[in-house]
C-alpha cells in the first residue's frame, strides 16, 4: 500500500459529468467524457462544454485523439470532434449499440445485436451478421480487418474483401476483445470469468483463468510486452513478450480488498493506472511495484473509465455516478 | 438489497393477455417509472419511454452445470440500463409465449454483475381461463410457465362458467400449489398483487405456505397411478394429479443436521436438477439460532441464514419442490434422514 506522502491527489482537478461515465478520450491535453445522460463533455471545470450527442444513454465510446465516437441506446453512432461538431455515422432503428471500435484512416465499426457494421474512412458501409450477439469489436493493428466476439468464439472479417471470415473457436460467451500491436495475439474476456487468447496465425489457444469476476477492461503496455486486466482484487498483468503467457504466472499489482474495474497503461512507460470499485485509483510502476495514489476512496461508485493523453502527461477518470477528474503529472506545464 | 432494482417477469402462453397486463401496469397512475424489456419489439404498441427489444438469446453457461442456461441478452440489457439509473424504478421483462422461464430466472442467480444491481421480484404468469386446460395437455411451455410462477392471473374468467373456473384452478394447483392465484377479466388486477411481491426474497419465503395445504393437512403429493384427468373431492375442493409435473412438500417436526442436509440437497439438484424446476425451504439447523432459507431453480441453489427463530416459534424444517417426474419417495426418505 502506498505511504501517505506517495500521493498525487493534489495534482488532480475534480469535476462531475452528471451521469455514468461510459468512456474518455483526449483532444490534445483536453479530456473528453461520454456520459450515460447522452452528453459529451469537452474539458473539465468552468471552461467545459457539454454537447447533447444522444437522445438516451451513451453505452459505448471510443476515441483516438481526433474524435470521440459514441454509441447509444437511441441506436445512433455519433462522432464528436475537437471543435465540438457532432455527426451521425450510423443509426440502428430500435436497437442499442453494444460495441464500438475505431480503426485506421477514420474507420469505425459498431454492433447492435448480431449486426456488425463497418464504416471505412470514406463512409462506405459493410455489414456482417455474427452467429449470436456481438459484444466486442477491435480492429487489427494493420489493414482493414475486424475481430468480433460472439458465443463460442470470435470471427475475423475483412469488410472490404471477399475473403471468407475466419473463426477463432472456444466454447463459452466472449465479451470484450483486444488485439496486440504486433498482430500476433487476440484476447477476449468471457462471461465465465476468464480470458481466452489465440496466437495467430496458428490459432493456438491460451487460457487465462482464476478471476473472481468478469474482466471488462484490458490494456496493452506501450511495448506490447504486457496485457493488464481487471476482474480481480488486483490488476492481473499477463506477460506477452516472446511466445506469450502460456506457462508463465501473471503479475499482480495494486492488491487491495476491492475489485479492480478499469486498467490503463501509460502510453510511454511501464506505469499502470488502476481503478477500483470503491472509486480509488492507483498508479503502479511495473518495474518495482511502487504505488502512487491518484484518488482515494470517494463517492461516485466504481471507476468506469480511465484514459491517458497521447503524451502521457495526463490521466482522466470517471465513475459510475458522475464524479470525474483529471490528473496532471508533476512537472507538466498546466 | 433495497437499492437493487426489482425485476418482474411476465410469462404466459400466446394470447393469454400478457400485453394487456403490461399496458395496464404502464398506464396506471402509480408514480413509478418502468424500463420494459419486450420480446417482439415494435409489434404491439407500448406507451413507455424506456422500451427495449430482447433477442431471447439463451446460452448454456460453460460451468459444468448442464441445465444452467441464461439469457445473454438480459445480461447485456441490464448492464446497459444501469448506465441510466435514476431514470426508472423497476424493470419488467415480457417473455414470448413459448419461452421457458428458467433461463430468465437463472440469469439473476448466475451473473454476478446482474445480481449486484437487480433482484428478481416475482414471476407472474397470465393464464387463459378458457384455454389453459387444453394448453397444459399439448404445450409443455404452458406447463413450465405455471410451474415457475409466483403469481398466476387467471384471465378472461368472464368467458368460462364457475364450474370451469374451479376446474382450471384445480389443474393449476396440481402443478403449482404455491403460487398466488388471482382471477381477472382483461387483467384488471390491483397492481400490488403483481408488483413488489418479493417472491424471491429469501425472508419472504414463508409465503410458500399454500392456503389449501392447511385445509386438513392431507398429503396431496402422492404419485400413485391415477388415470389422466382423474380427480376426487375433499371438502369441496377438486384435486387433479398432473402425471408429469408434481409438487412435493416435506416437513420435519424439528431440526436438521446441516452436515447431512447440505451435501444431500446439493447432490439431489446436481443429479435431478433438470427435472426440478423450483425448490424452496426453511430449515432449523441444529445449534443455529437463525433460520436457514434457500431457494433454487434447476441446479442453482441460493441460500442464507436469515432472521432468528422467534421465542415460542416452533423450530420446524420444511422443503418444497415443483418438478417433473419427481422421485417423491426417494426425496422424502432422503430429507427425513437429515433429521438432527
Amino acid at each position: 500500500m502506498a505511504a501517505p506522502n506517495d500521493s498525487l491527489t493534489k495534482n488532480v482537478v475534480a469535476g462531475d459529468i452528471g451521469g455514468h461515465v461510459a468512456g474518455i478520450t483526449f483532444f490534445g491535453p483536453v479530456p473528453v467524457f461520454a456520459s450515460g445522460e447522452g452528453t459529451v463533455q469537452i474539458g473539465l471545470g468552468e471552461t467545459a462544454r457539454t454537447l447533447a450527442a444522444h437522445d438516451g444513454a451513451i453505452l459505448v465510446a471510443a476515441g483516438d485523439g481526433a474524435r470521440l465516437v459514441t454509441g447509444g441506446d437511441d441506436g445512433r453512432v455519433v462522432t464528436t470532434d475537437a471543435a465540438g461538431q457532432t455527426e451521425e455515422l450510423g443509426r440502428e432503428k430500435g436497437r442499442w449499440i453494444d460495441a464500438l471500435a475505431l480503426g485506421p484512416s477514420g474507420a469505425v465499426a459498431w454492433s447492435a445485436g448480431k449486426t456488425v457494421t463497418a464504416r471505412d474512412g470514406k463512409g462506405a458501409l459493410r455489414t456482417y451478421t455474427t452467429p449470436s450477439s456481438c459484444r466486442g469489436l477491435v480492429f487489427a493493428p494493420k489493414g482493414y480487418r475486424l475481430a468480433m466476439t460472439h458465443i463460442d468464439g470470435a470471427s475475423l472479417w475483412f469488410p472490404n474483401l471477399a475473403t471468407p471470415v475466419e473463426t477463432l473457436e472456444w466454447k463459452g460467451v466472449h465479451l470484450d476483445i483486444v488485439w496486440s500491436a504486433d498482430g500476433r495475439f487476440v484476447v477476449s474476456s468471457m462471461q465465465e470469468n476468464q480470458l481466452h487468447g489465440w496466437k495467430l496465425p496458428e490459432k493456438a489457444h491460451m487460457r487465462m483463468s482464476g478471476y473472481p469476476a468478469k474482466t471488462r477492461s484490458m490494456s496493452w503496455s506501450h511495448d506490447g510486452g504486457w496485457l493488464a486486466t481487471s476482474g480481480a482484487e488486483a490488476a492481473i498483468i499477463w506477460p506477452f513478450s516472446g511466445t506469450g503467457p502460456m506457462g508463465k504466472a501473471p503479475r499482480e499489482c495494486g492488491v487491495r480488498p476491492r475489485r479492480v474495474t478499469r486498467v490503463a497503461f501509460h502510453p510511454k512507460s511501464l506505469v499502470l493506472a488502476i481503478g477500483y470499485d470503491d472509486g480509488m485509483i492507483l498508479l503502479v510502476r511495473l518495474t518495482d511495484a511502487s504505488e502512487l495514489v491518484v484518488r482515494h476512496v470517494a463517492a461516485g461508485g466504481a471507476v468506469t473509465a480511465l484514459a491517458w493523453d497521447a503524451k502521457g502527461d495526463r490521466l482522466a477518470f470517471g465513475t459510475d455516478e458522475g464524479p470525474a477528474g483529471l490528473l496532471t503529472l508533476p512537472g507538466v506545464p498546466a | 438489497m433495497s437499492d437493487k432494482i426489482p425485476v418482474t417477469v411476465l410469462t404466459g402462453y400466446l394470447g393469454a393477455g400478457k400485453t394487456t397486463l403490461l399496458n395496464r401496469i404502464l398506464t396506471e397512475n402509480h408514480g413509478k417509472r418502468y424500463a420494459v424489456i419486450v420480446n417482439e419489439f415494435g409489434e404491439v404498441g407500448i406507451d413507455n419511454d424506456l422500451v427495449v427489444g430482447a433477442d431471447e438469446e439463451v446460452f448454456e453457461m460453460n460451468n459444468g452445470c448442464i441445465c444452467c442456461t441464461v439469457r445473454g441478452d438480459l445480461i447485456r440489457i441490464v448492464e446497459g440500463l444501469m448506465k441510466r439509473r435514476g431514470k426508472f424504478d423497476a424493470i419488467i421483462i415480457e417473455t414470448t409465449g413459448l419461452a421457458d422461464p428458467a433461463p430468465v430466472a437463472q440469469t439473476f442467480f448466475v451473473d454476478q454483475d446482474v445480481q449486484d444491481k437487480a433482484r428478481l421480484d416475482a414471476i407472474v404468469t397470465v393464464a387463459d381461463a378458457k384455454w389453459l386446460a387444453a394448453r397444459l395437455k399439448d404445450a409443455p411451455e404452458a406447463k413450465n410457465q405455471i410451474a415457475f410462477a409466483d403469481v398466476i392471473l387467471i384471465n378472461k374468467t368472464d368467458l368460462v362458467t364457475p364450474a370451469d373456473l374451479i376446474e382450471v384452478e384445480a389443474r393449476i394447483r396440481a402443478i403449482n400449489p404455491y403460487a398466488r392465484l388471482v382471477r381477472t377479466v382483461k387483467c384488471a388486477v390491483p397492481l400490488t398483487e403483481v408488483l413488489d411481491r418479493g417472491a424471491f426474497d429469501l425472508d419472504r419465503i414463508l409465503d410458500i405456505e399454500p392456503a389449501f395445504l392447511e385445509d386438513g393437512g392431507h398429503d396431496h403429493h402422492h404419485d400413485h397411478d391415477h388415470g389422466h384427468g382423474h380427480h376426487h373431492h375433499h371438502g369441496g375442493l377438486k384435486h387433479f394429479h398432473d402425471e408429469e409435473m408434481q409438487s412435493l412438500a416435506i416437513e420435519i417436526d424439528g431440526e436438521v443436521d446441516p452436515d447431512k442436509f447440505m451435501p444431500w440437497i446439493n447432490d439431489l439438484v446436481q443429479r435431478d436438477g433438470p427435472d426440478i424446476l423450483r425448490s424452496k425451504g426453511i430449515l432449523a439447523f441444529r445449534d443455529e439460532p437463525r433460520r436457514f432459507v434457500y431457494q433454487g431453480v434447476h441446479m442453482i441453489l441460493d441460500g442464507d441464514l436469515q432472521r432468528e427463530w422467534k421465542p415460542g416459534e416452533k423450530r420446524t424444517s420444511k422443503i418444497v419442490f415443483i418438478g417433473r417426474r419427481l422421485k417423491t419417495d426417494e426425496i422424502r426418505s432422503g430429507f427425513l434422514a437429515c433429521k438432527a
